[in-house]
């Protein structure tokens, strides 16, 4: 017989009003806008945007505030709410070689075309906490070059030239983008599909994963061949018009790794890449999501696969961070029934386990 | 005023702006500058709402190594509207984010770009301050990103 036990809403109520008295915090303290952490927490931001996998800036501000600061659930919030909307179409892919750049480096090539565009980076700080920013201090204008325009190629573009580099990903004649918000995921997948999961991936997840291939499982002996930030135009194309229309501007952050190979029976010996490619500023998520394409190549390159990083099912199945906390976290959900059965079993298989006990030793002491 | 604006072409004679400029111009524009042009829009055509403003999504698309297969990178807010004016001409406006009232202005000043009559004046009086604004910014931006380009010297050891 199943019993449903209802209870506990009076508690939930109360729970949830003192989370938004918790949220809100000291009342004395002015309350945090919205514009002051796109503005100022703007990496927050735009790991809610890439994790959440929706670009927009307000909106992720906002999961940030009202998840109190915790990532996950700011990321949660954002892919509740996606599911709100209908879908206007896919837009053409966004050029990165047009991008606005606001940072460029390589760290394959010291003098190339456009040359290293260092930006707003964390990079050759000393990491030391700074106490005046504890105040409102004010900040000085930053400085400006004016330059005739350069182009800036593609590291890989470069190095393309010359043969010593696979070309850019190409995928099967005729394939069709796979999407995984439409279609469940099934194994193997295309490089495609892969790219969508890492990009939505857990920045965590991956950054370890990454590491991993650099400590020796699945070695790919990498290079940064080039990271870009900066904003590309997006364009849709509708029926009710001919052209494909600018919708805006996103800032995305690129990563192109270069990769050793060794080479085929078919192929030449010659550097092989992984890619990146995140919604925001997010170097360190960019980085390890091409490591992570690089090292999920294993089966189409003809690598043995021996490294968690390597095993695609492994990766992608456990690099969504709002799936894997859904399941985790269940766990605190009541399993009152669950647990009773199973105290049930522990007690039967107890009273067997002392029943045979005590009938060995009824026979051996019959035997002395 | 330049068209590199995602490089529309002008319509013969009369103008500086296809229309796939203006209404790029006009899906970059703020809500501040479209309801500031419209306020001072002399003759205001009456506005028919056609459709929305609504706000919805476009699975934005990225290419495999940055210039080979697309694949789905993530999604965006994108809003939408259409428009009828008096005249009959109806005017689209698609941009990013959920500012609803921007995009239907947008609507509506696309409506009044494609009335020959008005072409000129919505280009002057709207289309060119919000592309100088747009350009600004992308100068200022690029002149602060120079600014942090690494200038590499050699230093010499001498031998002797």
């Amino acid at each position: 017989m199943y019993v449903a036990v209802k209870g506990g809403e009076a508690a939930i109520r109360n729970a949830h009003k003192l989370l938004a008295d918790r949220r809100r915090g000291d009342r004395s303290v002015p309350a945090i806008g919205l514009e002051q952490i796109v503005e100022q927490l703007a990496l927050a931001v735009d790991r809610v945007m890439a994790e959440g996998s929706l670009y927009d800036t307000e909106l992720a501000a906002l999961a940030v505030k009202q998840a109190r600061g915790d990532m996950i659930e700011a990321i949660f919030l954002v892919r509740a709410y996606r599911t709100t909307l209908p879908r206007f179409g896919y837009t053409k892919p966004v050029e990165t070689s047009l991008m606005a750049i606001e940072r460029r480096i390589s760290a394959t090539f010291k003098d190339l075309p456009g040359g290293q565009l260092l930006g707003p980076t964390f990079d050759y700080t000393h990491r030391l906490l700074d106490p005046e920013l504890a105040g409102d201090v004010a900040v000085e204008v930053p400085e400006r070059r004016v330059e005739s325009h350069e182009q800036t190629p593609r590291v890989t573009d470069i190095l393309g030239h010359d043969g010593m580099i696979e070309s850019d990903g190409d995928m099967p004649e005729g394939a069709d983008t796979g999407d995984l918000t439409r279609e469940p995921l099934s194994f193997p997948l295309e490089r495609d599909l892969r790219l969508q999961a890492l990009a939505r991936g857990d920045e965590g997840f991956l950054l370890g994963l990454a590491y991993s291939t650099q400590r020796g499982y699945a070695r790919s002996h990498p290079f940064a061949g080039e990271i870009r930030i900066g904003e590309v135009e997006v364009e849709l194309e509708v029926a009710e018009l001919d052209f494909p229309l600018t919708l805006g501007r996103i800032r995305v952050t690129e990563c192109q790794m270069v990769n050793q190979f060794k080479g085929s029976s078919s192929e030449p010996p010659q550097f092989t890449r992984g890619y990146g490619l995140v919604f925001g500023q997010s170097e360190r998520k960019s980085m390890s999501m091409a490591l992570c394409d690089r090292a999920l190549r294993a089966r189409e390159l003809g690598e043995d696969i021996t490294a968690a990083a390597q095993d695609e099912e492994f990766v992608i199945s456990h690099s969504d961070n709002v799936q894997s906390t859904g399941f985790v976290e269940h766990l605190k959900l009541p399993h009152y029934v669950d647990f009773q059965a199973e105290l049930d079993l522990i007690r039967r298989m107890r009273s067997e386990h002392e029943r045979r006990h005590t009938e060995n030793n009824g026979t051996q002491e019959a035997a002395e | 005023m330049s068209n590199e604006h995602s490089g529309a072409t002008p319509a013969a004679g009369e103008t500086d702006f296809g229309r796939k400029a203006a209404m790029a111009l006009l899906a970059q524009a703020t809500v501040q500058e479209l309801t500031q042009f419209w306020g001072q829009w002399a003759d205001k055509p009456r506005v028919e709402t056609l459709r929305g403003p609504e706000t919805g999504l476009v699975m934005v698309r990225g290419r495999i190594g940055g210039g080979g297969a697309p694949f789905n990178l993530g999604e965006a807010t994108v809003t939408r509207a259409t428009v009828r004016l008096g005249s009959g001409a109806v005017g689209h406006a698609y941009a990013l984010g959920r500012q609803g009232e921007k995009v239907r202005l947008a609507a509506v000043f696309d409506a009044i770009w494609q009335e020959p009559v008005h072409r000129r004046a919505v280009e002057d009086a709207i289309l060119t301050p919000i592309a100088q604004r747009l350009d600004d910014n992308l100068e200022h931006r690029r002149a602060e990103t120079a600014a942090t380009k690494v200038d590499f010297f050699t230093m010499v050891r001498g031998d002797d």
